[in-house]
């Protein structure tokens, strides 16, 4: 991605080919630009890519813009009129992403005053607000032990008195983490927030505003202590939910509602422009004392998360067996199966001490491993069922499990039991989403 | 007046930005078409709001930004199956159209443009809502080139490729509403730098332009399908900028009422001198005379009362006189602050002294407000606006800066063009657009298979053109190099495309550079006549329904009212047998008998007339001669 000729991104440049004079400031090349293309920023603002094959190019001024990165701002914090602590951790994503105009390098950073830019209306709701940007990662590279920093960070800020924690999150993966905090944060005294954006900040149509401006409604409102993903309800910028992290699933790759509750029901909802909060679910666990909140960050990172299909191959299980995996998600069939030749492989497994729960790949449902023979051989073989629980947020359990629980038999009893309401026995007729039929 | 003006003197310059819709397949960046939906059209709606920051204003009226700051709603209507979850902003572009980027360069070629090598899509800040994303996503394609006109040649600066803006259908206080069905219609963008010298050359270049897409056959046609832009200055006076110009014989009207508002702003700002006015002097000190006006019979006044409105006023010490001043036909320069107020205001307008007596608000109500305002009636001047008081204060501090202006000179604007040719001020000329890449949207490499496409494109030149018409449409040269300069010509080339199988081209040519100009002289609207009007005749025609003759009375027929539709002007001519002739003429005789035996012979002329005037354009004179000639000596010979 170098630019040719020795022309660095920044300078001010000249380029005469074929009696067309282009003069502009050399701007970063793309992926996907030509290797003998410079992209010249002209005067009227646009972008062109030009060859310098056959060009003559001249140098006006080096370094004529400063382009570069920044370095982490480990903190920024502002004042603001109302009576709410609360504490934002950026972990990266499209929610702090930017694009600066002048160069068009992504700059994924945000400080207390440019949120402030975002949703105005914070300064009147909060006494504090502070940011801390712990990470600059795409969601797709976040893993469990970024989970544990993102845990021993909104604990300190819960310990050292915020009424709400926000965490910035890219959306791709924001519900294994929002999983993976609610086991690992206890009898919270405020709800966490994990938010993101499916259109970046900068733009002006960005989902982030309504997003982040219903989180102090829910710091403050919200009876429950939670970790929740507060994210668009509708396409309209009409209202924002606050869905459970062990029951909320990214349901579509770029709608601004592709958050959707699964097996469940959202706690809550903040309708615009009012702002008015309604609690949605019964069935949530209500905010505790600070002394009595607590907090175990660690997670196993040897958890893995497969998916069964047609004619998969055996081999995989034997393989995370030999690679000393300590468990294993099966996103199985229909209502919790795997097909026959794997069973073995399966016992094995078990045999060698790998906890092995199996979950659905219809995500709607619940398993049920004794309707069908190979879901009874499989249970005989030491699987255990994973209930309702999403493989997401059967993931992230286990992981937290067998880092945390040292006894593997209580590792066992502690999967089919109900922790954080990762489990939901009673599905009612209409949790189940109604599509669209012409 | 313009016969006066010598424009090349005044240092008239010129530049145009033509934006034409290409009949692409699918949109610019996703897979809808690129039809407008219609009435039956099932939609459902999406309520958005933008986000707004302050350095990036960007092409918005004051205003609507206002409002879109304040949390205005946008509601956008989606037509089902003509736009989709790209166009609501719910999912990334596609990759830019090839065709569209096609029909671009084989333009951009016959503009005599360079082609850039890799094509990089930006985004352009937009925040009217006219665009889900609060952007506008707009490529350059090619730089620099010309186009030769008789005045001498016209660079071309730049040549984009860009999506065009949603449809505003409703607008109200606290929302506005599009519909999503054009966004996203590729549009090429032509701009020519100010090389153009007078009126008329401008509309020639504009037509040429617009020529060379046409004959791709690749541009969308009618209404709404191609808008002009244009930037002009005088060496005295400031580059304005008018949007909006829809229809090409406009464009030097435009021009003229453009340059003639500069030169009357110029003398304005003489007088204001030359009466010692100064800057400090005009202040925006707003009083409440709403008890002044509750007296007067205005229906007008009552009605904004009524709403819970107040009248507010400021006064402008020795300007009487200067905002009844004339700058463009009937537009004063009391309308130019009545454009400011609205402007930033969003009021429905002003009222100012030098209109008044008028409105219902009589002499004595005109001479109390002088008085209150401590005004002298001989000298000075002063602006009522009736609303509320937020929205007057807005309104009547950017009427403040406008006229403290006149001292200065004339503002730099965008203003709108209006349908008589006169021009409305929109809002303050942006600063350089905003421009983001699309990060979503990879860039295109034009390479020599994308070249060889083009080429296929290509618009023939006008030289080509004109050869064709001489040998395949049989035109002569005379008649074929007026039709090349005619603004028609392109309706001329959709017609014998559709109709060049049954009617010959010269009689559509005709058509439109002979009878229509005609009809125009005997001052009949043929600007109301459509392509499609125009067809229907030709193609009665060409079917033997209507005699060629007939053509201009069936169109005059129609352009006076005489009937509901086209179709009906048809029928009025509609051909006759000669049996159904020389039936109505023993009619005719009949009725006529005792006037007939009595002149004998010498009845043809009453007969034939009469005969004529009913048949005159349905069949051939010398076939009712020669009739009427036979039916007379038949009732000679039995009356005998
Ligand atoms: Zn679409």
């Amino acid at each position: 991605m170098g630019n040719p000729e020795g022309l660095e991104v920044g300078d001010l440049v000249r380029v005469v080919k074929n009696n067309i004079v282009l003069e502009g400031v050399v701007m970063p090349a793309t992926e996907f630009t030509s290797p003998d293309v410079v992209i010249l920023k002209l005067g009227n603002g646009y972008n062109v890519g030009v060859s310098v094959k056959n060009a003559k190019v001249e140098v006006i001024k080096k370094s004529y813009a400063h382009i570069g990165g920044e370095a982490l701002r480990a903190r920024t914090s502002i004042s603001g009129r109302g009576t709410l602590r609360l504490s934002m951790i950026s972990t990266g994503g499209t929610i702090v992403s930017k694009v600066e105009y002048e160069t068009g390098a992504v700059k994924p950073a945000l400080t207390a005053q440019e949120l402030i830019e975002l949703a105005p209306e914070l300064l009147n709701e909060v006494s504090e607000l502070e940011v801390i940007e712990l990470f600059r990662l795409l969601s797709e590279d976040l893993t469990p032990s970024h989970w544990s920093r993102i845990a021993e960070e909104v604990a300190k800020r819960i310990e050292s008195g915020a009424g709400g924690v926000i965490v910035a999150h890219g959306t791709d993966t924001m519900s294994y983490t929002a999983a993976a905090l609610a086991f690992a944060l206890r009898n919270l005294p405020c709800p966490v927030m994990l938010v993101g954006a499916q259109r970046s900040s900068d733009r002006p149509s960005t989902d982030s505003v309504l997003n982040l401006r219903a989180c102090p409604v829910i710091a403050s409102r919200a009876p429950f202590g939670e970790v929740v993903v507060v994210m668009h309800g509708h396409t309209s910028d009409s209202y924002v939910l606050a869905h459970r992290g062990v029951k909320v699933r990214k349901m579509h790759s770029s709608r601004r509602d592709a958050f959707q509750s699964v097996n469940d029901i959202p706690l809550a909802r903040v309708d615009f422009p009012k702002k008015t909060f309604k609690l949605l679910n019964r069935r949530y666990l209500p905010r505790s004392s600070l002394q009595n909140f607590t907090v175990r960050a660690k997670f196993s990172s040897k958890v893995a998360l497969i998916k069964a299909y047609p004619g998969m191959d055996c081999g995989i299980i034997d393989y995370l067996v030999d690679k000393g995996y300590e468990g294993i998600v099966l996103e199985g069939t229909g209502l919790g199966h795997v097909r026959r030749e794997c069973i073995d492989a399966v016992r094995r497994a078990c045999e060698e001490g790998v906890i092995i729960v199996m979950t659905s790949q219809t995500l709607f449902g619940r398993v049920n491993m004794k309707v069908y023979t190979n879901g009874r051989k499989l249970i005989l073989a030491g699987v255990i069922p994973g209930s309702d629980m999403l493989p997401e947020a059967a993931y992230a359990k286990l992981s937290w499990l067998l880092a945390n629980v040292r006894d593997r038999d209580e590792v066992r009893a502690l999967m089919t039991c109900n922790l954080v309401n990762e489990i939901n026995e009673v599905h009612d007729a209409e949790i189940y989403p109604r599509w669209y039929h012409g | 007046m313009d016969e006066q003006i010598d424009y090349v003197r005044l240092g008239l310059k010129v530049g145009l930005e033509i934006h034409q819709q290409l009949d692409t397949k699918h949109k610019l960046f996703c897979d809808c078409p690129t039809e407008l939906a219609d009435s039956s059209t099932p939609v459902s709606e999406v309520e958005r709001y933008l986000k707004v920051t302050k350095s990036e204003v960007g092409e918005v009226d004051p205003a609507a930004l206002y409002e879109i700051k304040r949390g205005r709603k946008i509601i956008y209507q989606i037509p089902k199956g003509h736009a989709c979850l790209v166009e609501l902003d719910e999912e990334p572009p596609h990759e830019l159209n090839r065709e569209a980027l096609k029909i671009t360069i084989a333009i951009a070629k016959a503009l005599h443009s360079r082609i850039l090598d890799e094509i990089y899509v930006m985004r352009k800040i937009v925040v009217d809502g006219s665009n889900p994303t609060g952007f506008q996503r707009t490529a350059v394609v090619a730089i620099g080139g010309y186009i030769d006109d008789e005045d001498g040649r016209v660079g071309i600066q730049t040549i984009c490729v860009e999506e065009d803006a949603a449809r505003k259908i409703d607008e109200a206080a606290g929302y506005v509403k599009y519909n999503l069905d054009r966004l996203g219609i590729p549009l090429i963008e032509i701009s020519t730098a100010p090389d153009i010298r007078t009126p008329e050359q401008a509309m020639r270049v504009a037509l040429r332009i617009g020529l060379l897409m046409r004959l791709t056959g690749k541009v969308k046609r009618g209404i709404g399908t191609i808008r002009q832009d244009l930037n002009i200055s005088i060496s005295e006076g400031e580059k304005i900028e008018i949007k909006g110009v829809s229809k090409l014989e406009l464009i030097p009207k435009v021009i003229r009422y453009e340059v003639q508002r500069q030169l009357k702003l110029m003398d304005i700002k003489r007088e204001l001198r030359k009466r010692g006015v100064r800057a400090d002097e005009i202040t925006c000190n707003i009083k409440d005379i709403t008890d002044i006006l509750r007296s007067s019979n205005s229906k007008l006044v009552h009605r904004e009362l009524r709403k819970g409105h107040r009248a507010y006023a400021i006064g402008l010490k020795k300007f009487k006189g200067i905002l009844g001043v004339e700058v463009q036909p009937n537009r004063r320069f009391g309308t130019e602050l009545s454009d400011y107020a609205r402007a930033w205001g969003g009021v429905s307008g002003i009222i100012h002294s030098d209109e008044l007596p008028k409105y219902g608000i009589i002499e004595d109500i005109v001479v109390s407000i002088y008085k209150y305002l401590k005004l002298d009636p001989e000298r000075d001047a002063f602006v009522v606006v009736i609303s509320d008081r937020e929205r007057a204060e807005r309104a009547l501090s950017a009427v403040v800066e406008r006229v403290r202006y006149a001292l200065v000179g004339i503002p730099k604007e965008t203003r709108g063009a209006n349908p008589d040719g006169t021009t409305r001020y929109l809002r303050p000329q942006p600063g350089a657009a905003r421009m983001y890449p699309e990060t979503d949207v990879p860039p295109i490499r034009i390479d020599e298979g994308l070249l060889k496409e083009a080429e296929l494109l290509k618009p023939k030149t006008p030289e080509e053109l004109l050869k064709e018409l001489v040998s395949r449409h049989g035109l002569n040269k005379e008649m074929a190099t007026q039709l090349i300069k005619d603004p028609l010509l392109p309706m001329y080339l959709d017609l014998v495309r559709e109709l060049g199988e049954l009617i010959k081209p010269q009689l559509i040519a005709t058509t439109l550079l002979i009878y229509l100009k005609g009809l125009k002289s005997e001052g009949l609207n043929i600007d109301s006549l459509t392509e499609d009007d125009i067809k229907k005749v030709l193609q009665a025609v060409g079917d033997g329904r209507i005699a060629k003759e007939a053509i201009p009375e069936v169109l005059s027929a129609y352009l006076r009212k005489n009937v509901e539709n086209v179709e009906e002007a048809i029928n009025m001519f509609t051909q006759i047998s000669v049996e159904e002739l020389r039936q109505l003429v023993r009619k005719i005789v009949e009725e006529n008998k005792n006037a007939v035996s009595r002149k004998g012979t010498k009845a043809f002329g009453l007969i034939m007339g009469k005969v004529m005037s009913l048949v005159r354009g349905r069949i051939d004179g010398k076939i009712v001669a020669n009739v009427v000639q036979e039916v007379l000596q038949e009732f000679h010979s039995e009356d005998s």
